[in-house]
């Protein structure tokens, strides 16, 4: 398989992804959409690892980081939002602006 | 021996922090601690001068300080030499004995530990400026020494008058400092080096224009005027003497105050090489011996007279070195030290005793203080000059060489012989008017019957002791000068060479001794009964009014000067900081704050703003690095 359609499949996974970071309005699907930047680079990694031939199948290990990571981060996104929720019963990330001047 | 210079100067700074940090904890309130300091410099010091006498050669050592590129370093050495002995002597002599005197003297001071510190501090800052071997190092141990002037006029400064006189010897000196500086960078600048040894090298060899070198001795001169106290800058001396008596003695009479004219010694070769500056020397010297002596005339407060007294006798040494004497000025620097730093602790010793400085509150004490008396009046024969005391063998050195260069023709100095006879006759007439106030001195402090309060006492022994002592040297110091291995044969060097034992020319001494005695004796006549109703001079309005005014000196500082500066340079200075300077200052946080009242909004809140802002510049950064790198 030549290395372009990973790639392609890879660069399209990761503008879905900025698409909903930068455009949706719940909180929930920017998380989603962050996992999907994230597995995007993932295929990358896969990919050139392949295409590399790498005798550590370092692409690999490092994809494994990556999910687990994700993992963690998700984790920690969701207890935030679920809190976020009891609180002001929303989770438009629009109106969470306390951080502002 | 040479080795140990560096000790010399080193143990009195020790004894200083020692002072300084646990002194008042110390039994005796630490005094011990800097008169055992001077006390081991002064036996290194006397073997030193033992070892120059023998024949020593100069010893120098010197280590890179700081370099600062472009064949340009900062030295930092001392150099060991006949010259740097004989003021070692003179300097540890003086501060030893100065410092035992103040044991009693001081004695239930609220600052006595702190009087011993900066006492301490002082004699290092002197030592430094004997042993350098640069300008730099040199100029280090000056201010050294300026600082310690200043706080010590102001020992007592619970009265604004001392206060204001350790300001204006602080600010008066500094006039002549900015010079010294200047004069330091032109040398350093033309030499390409600080080192001294360098300099006069350079100038020997033609390889400083003849120009930088009269322009960077006259320089240097300023420095010397500032703190030897010659005219303009001598005003600062007498008031000098609101700090305590032991200071008098040791700062302002025998060892700072020589500090110009060790200065000047020291770069001789270069001073010789500028006939002009020479000139200049000779002619502002005799100008302040002049006026020196005959201000001390009219004095009533004996401290005074000892001050104005001094100025006169400084004017005297750097006379001599602007007609070629090098040796007689460095000798007269050698017994001036002794019989005036004698003079001073002697008139502190009255001043304990009667509780005032005014002679027309003392008289008669010679039977009350007989050991102050002797003392006092071996120094101050020795002072008007009256063989075969000290003052009489260097003044009359200083006379010859006058006469050599001025009417014998036989100077080897550039000095140009009209100035030469100009210096000649003013220290002949100086010599007179020193002899009449010495003996104007003597009638109303000893003779004559008692003016004061209550019932003068002699003063303990330990006060005592430093006057006999001195009173010794004063009387022998000039033996010094005398003979084939004499002071003239230590401080020659190689671009000084020695010009042999004094030629005493029969004539001038005959001269001079009864130019010293009529002195003496219309002194004695004029104020044998005391105090006279009215002072003679009294009698002469425009001399007398000219002369309590100081001739309008301080009148004219005090209108032109300190007017200019109070009234239009300080506001304008103080307004310029306010605006200017603080303006930046305020403006730099001001300009922040209004910046960031329009720029906050930036900080929305909105993290799906943050992110884009943050996707642009990363797509931002990704064209530019592929475009760079790839392109």
């Amino acid at each position: 398989m030549p290395l372009i359609y990973p790639l392609v499949f890879a660069a399209f996974l990761f503008s879905a992804g900025v698409y909903g970071v930068l455009a949706r309005r719940n909180a929930v699907m920017v998380l989603m959409s962050i996992e999907l930047m994230l597995n995007a680079v993932n295929v990358n990694l896969v990919a050139f690892n392949a295409y590399l031939q790498d005798q550590l199948v370092s692409g690999q290990v490092f994809a494994l980081f990556v999910i687990a990571v994700a993992a963690a981060e998700v984790g920690i996104g969701l207890a935030i939002v679920l809190l976020i929720f009891r609180n002001r019963e929303t989770v438009n990330i629009d109106e969470v602006d306390l951080l502002r001047w | 021996m040479e080795k140990l210079a560096w000790l010399v100067p080193a143990l009195p700074l020790v004894a200083w922090a020692v002072l300084l940090l646990v002194g008042r904890r110390l039994p005796g309130g630490g005094a011990a601690v800097g008169i055992l300091a001077v006390a081991v410099g002064w036996v290194i010091s006397l073997a030193i001068l033992f070892g120059v006498i023998g024949g020593a050669d100069a010893y120098h050592v010197s280590t890179e300080w700081t370099p600062i590129g472009a064949g340009f370093e900062i030295p930092f050495g001392m150099t060991v030499d006949g010259l740097a002995a004989v003021l070692l002597v003179v300097v540890t002599t003086v501060s030893l004995l100065v410092q035992l005197y103040s044991v009693s003297y001081m004695r239930g001071d609220e600052r006595y530990t702190f009087f011993f510190a900066k006492l301490s501090l002082f004699t290092a800052g002197m030592l430094i400026v004997v042993l350098a071997d640069n300008l730099l190092l040199m100029l280090f141990g000056w201010e050294v020494m300026g600082v310690c002037s200043y706080f010590l006029i102001g020992h007592y400064w619970e009265d604004v008058a001392n206060a204001r006189a350790a300001v204006k010897a602080f600010l008066t000196t500094r006039v002549g400092d900015l010079g010294f500086m200047a004069g330091i960078f032109v040398f350093a600048w033309a030499a390409r080096s600080f080192e001294i040894e360098r300099i006069i090298e350079g100038v020997a060899t033609g390889e400083i224009s003849s120009t930088t070198v009269t322009l960077g001795a006259a320089l240097l001169f300023c420095g010397a005027i500032g703190k030897s106290g010659q005219f303009p800058l001598h005003t600062w001396l007498p008031d000098a003497m609101a700090g305590p008596t032991p200071v008098s003695a040791l700062i302002h009479a025998a060892t700072m105050v020589a500090a110009g004219v060790f200065l000047v010694a020291r770069m001789y070769p270069v001073f010789e090489a500028s006939g002009s500056v020479l000139n200049e020397i000779g002619i502002l010297a005799s100008i302040t011996m002049l006026i020196a002596a005959l201000l001390a005339l009219v004095q009533d407060d004996i401290k005074r007279v000892l001050a104005y007294s001094t100025v006169s006798q400084l004017a005297y040494m750097m006379a001599a070195l602007s007609v070629g004497g090098y040796s007689a000025g460095i000798f007269h620097l050698f017994t001036h030290a002794f019989f005036k730093a004698l003079l001073f602790l002697a008139a502190g010793a009255i001043i304990h005793a009667v509780h005032s400085n005014n002679m027309s509150e003392m008289g008669g004490l010679a039977r009350a203080m007989p050991v102050t008396f002797g003392t006092f009046l071996v120094g101050a024969l020795a002072l008007a000059g009256i063989a075969p005391l000290a003052g009489f063998w260097s003044k009359d050195e200083i006379l010859t060489d006058a006469w050599n260069a001025g009417f014998a023709g036989a100077g080897e100095a550039a000095t140009s012989q009209s100035v030469a006879q100009i210096v000649f006759v003013t220290g002949m007439v100086t010599a007179f008017l020193t002899a009449l106030y010495v003996g104007r001195m003597l009638w109303l402090t000893f003779g004559a019957a008692f003016r004061g309060q209550g019932h003068p006492h002699e003063a303990d022994a330990a006060m005592l002791f430093p006057l006999v002592v001195l009173a010794v040297g004063a009387a022998l110091a000039g033996f010094a000068g005398l003979g084939d291995n004499s002071i003239g044969t230590w401080i020659a060097t190689e671009h000084l060479p020695a010009h042999g034992p004094a030629t005493l020319n029969l004539g001038l001494i005959v001269v001079t001794t009864v130019v010293a005695l009529t002195g003496l004796a219309i002194g004695t006549a004029l104020y044998r009964r005391g105090l006279p109703e009215r002072e003679y001079l009294e009698r002469v309005p425009v001399v007398w009014k000219t002369l309590q005014r100081k001739f309008f000196l301080d009148d004219l500082y005090e209108q032109g000067i300190v007017r200019a500066v109070a009234g239009a340079l300080a506001p304008a200075t103080y307004w310029f900081d306010q605006r200017a300077v603080d303006g930046v200052v305020n403006g730099a946080g001001l300009g922040t704050r209004r910046l960031a009242r329009g720029l906050r909004y930036v900080q929305s809140g909105q993290a799906q703003w943050y992110a884009a802002a943050l996707f642009i510049g990363v797509v931002g950064l990704a064209v530019v690095v592929t475009q760079l790198i790839g392109g």
